[in-house]
């Protein structure tokens, strides 16, 4: 597998994939985001650290269109995702130009969210047959690569509620990726797993992480996952990003005293 | 005549009683069920202005009285120079007035599904229609089910309320024959064995259906499963739904 991650890092004439522009985001009179700026590259896994509450999961929800912010702008590829151009003006996005945006984005949720009323092929194939419109066939073909590359091979008749956590979140992972997804978003998704289970869900992502070049967005509290996968590792406290970095140098030597305490804390 | 020539002489009537009753339920029901979905849906629109006029139209429906609705649909409209058909009239009735309980129905079994349901449909990119179509209704309707029987129950109760507007149904044919053998206990003591006999049937019918929405889900066992024709399978470890709430459904 090549590694592309040092090169991608390195400032690229094309616009970053994901651009925050004084993103602000409240709930009641929570403050979560206060004017977020940072931008991902393309191709780039970055980890999203800090206590809870520090905001990490609200960009994810964010990207995905499943909260709205209240300020600033939000950027893919250079186009305003939460906004469209209307002339020279930027105007809140319609739903229309908003699902156009989030076919570049999928996302996989700390409780997997696979349906329950169909089986473990239909809750892969559904989005590709009927909103991206690929055949039946294709979308059958792509499902069952994608089971065996998650490990999955017999399962596809299977119904979501005869899997062990584990093997749900392995479907949910597949289901994403069958809508080919520019970035990819992962939500604590080992959060509510057995332990001995994390790491079979982590080493499938880690094999996904280094045989595309998909961009990944990653809160979790696996900090070694976060040091194998990743390229870059945000450090947020109280909707700021306190420090960044590439994974070795922020686990082995943080420079500021807020990651030094959290770091202390989760490892 | 003692009451047994009479209650045979009477069964022709309250034959075509029944046919006039499972016409005004099934006919009821039916159009109930489109209202109920069409105002359940219309309760959740983004649009106050719909959501508003959803909230006046079941509240409206659902706070009147069904014989005053019938009698408005059959006495007062022809004054205004609407005349109605009286079978149509009856149906028109009972399918506003359940329809609106229904809508209730339908909006509570779609918030009951859980939220990441409808965010995963959404991280998938599903238009709000497919979103509504393939996941979430399915789950609802499972959720449905139940408290759509109790309705239907009521519905056929409220069928009675027919013979006000000139309809010969059961409860018709049933004053028919106490008036024929002028003994009121016998004559009612037929038709609550009838209505109940209909109403048991229509249970039956309904525990099937939610049999097998519950199966869709993964939820329970299949239809022939229940029915004991075939030897339940082993269900899977890791259920959804406790075993209690899936037994009994039909015993």
């Amino acid at each position: 597998m090549p590694t592309k991650s040092a090169a991608r890092t390195t400032a690229v004439p094309e616009p970053p994939r994901i651009q925050f522009e004084g993103v602000v985001k409240k709930f009641g009179l929570n403050t979560v985001l206060d004017g977020l700026d940072f931008s991902v590259a393309r191709g780039d896994r970055v980890t999203l650290i800090g206590p809870s509450g520090s905001g990490k999961t609200t960009i994810l929800r964010l990207l995905m269109t499943l909260e709205e912010a209240n300020g600033g702008l939000i950027s893919i590829d250079g186009e305003p995702f939460t906004h469209e151009r209307k002339g020279k003006r930027l105007v809140a996005a319609s739903e229309k130009y908003k699902r156009r945006m989030r076919t570049k984005i999928g996302m996989v949720f700390q409780q997997f969210n696979l349906f329950p009323n169909m089986t473990v092929r239909e809750n892969i194939t559904e989005a590709p047959q009927h909103v991206l419109g690929q055949s039946k066939d294709v979308a059958n073909m792509r499902a069952t690569e994608l089971l065996a590359q998650v490990g999955l091979e017999g399962k596809a008749d299977a119904h979501p509620s005869q899997l062990s956590g584990g093997q749900q979140q392995r479907v949910a992972i597949a289901r994403a990726l069958a809508m080919e997804p520019k970035i990819l978003l992962l939500d604590e998704v080992t959060s509510s797993l057995d332990p001995e289970i994390v790491a079979e869900v982590l080493a499938i992502l880690r094999d996904i992480a280094l045989s595309t070049d998909i961009t990944m967005l990653i809160v979790t509290h696996e900090m070694q996952f976060a040091r194998d996968v990743s390229n870059r590792v945000l450090m947020f406290d109280g909707g700021r990003i306190v420090e960044e970095d590439e994974p070795e140098a922020i686990f082995t030597n943080p420079r500021e005293k807020r990651t030094q305490d959290f770091l202390k804390a989760v490892l | 005549m003692n009451n047994v020539d009479a209650f045979i002489a009477a069964l022709p009537g309250i034959g075509r009683g029944i046919l006039v009753t499972l016409e005004l339920t099934l006919g009821g029901a039916v159009f109930a069920f489109l209202i109920a979905l069409a105002l359940g849906l219309a309760t959740r629109s983004r649009l106050l202005l719909v959501r508003g006029a959803t909230r006046i139209v079941i509240e409206f429906f659902r706070g009147t009285s069904l014989l005053v609705q019938l009698f408005w649909l059959f006495y007062v409209l022809p004054l205004l120079g609407i005349r109605l058909d009286s079978l149509f009239c009856g149906i028109l009735a009972l399918a506003l007035n359940y329809g609106a309980y229904g809508a209730e129905v339908v909006r509570g079994g779609i918030s009951a599904v859980s939220i990441g349901q409808f965010e995963a449909s959404r991280a998938l990119n599903f238009t709000s229609w497919q979103r509504m179509r393939r996941v979430i209704f399915p789950q609802a309707w499972a959720q449905m089910v139940p408290p759509f029987t109790n309705l239907l129950i009521q519905l056929l109760k409220g069928t009675a309320l027919a013979t006000f507007i000139l309809l010969h149904d059961l409860n018709f044919f049933i004053n028919e024959l106490r008036r024929s053998t002028g003994d009121t206990l016998f004559a009612y003591g037929i038709g609550l064995v009838i209505y109940f006999v209909i109403a048991y049937l229509l249970t039956l019918g309904m525990n099937a259906v939610e049999v097998r929405a519950k199966n869709r889900i993964a939820a329970g066992p299949t239809l022939r499963e229940v029915m004991g024709l075939k030897p339940p399978k082993a269900r899977s470890q890791i259920d959804q739904t406790p075993r209690s709430r899936m037994t009994g459904v039909i015993s």
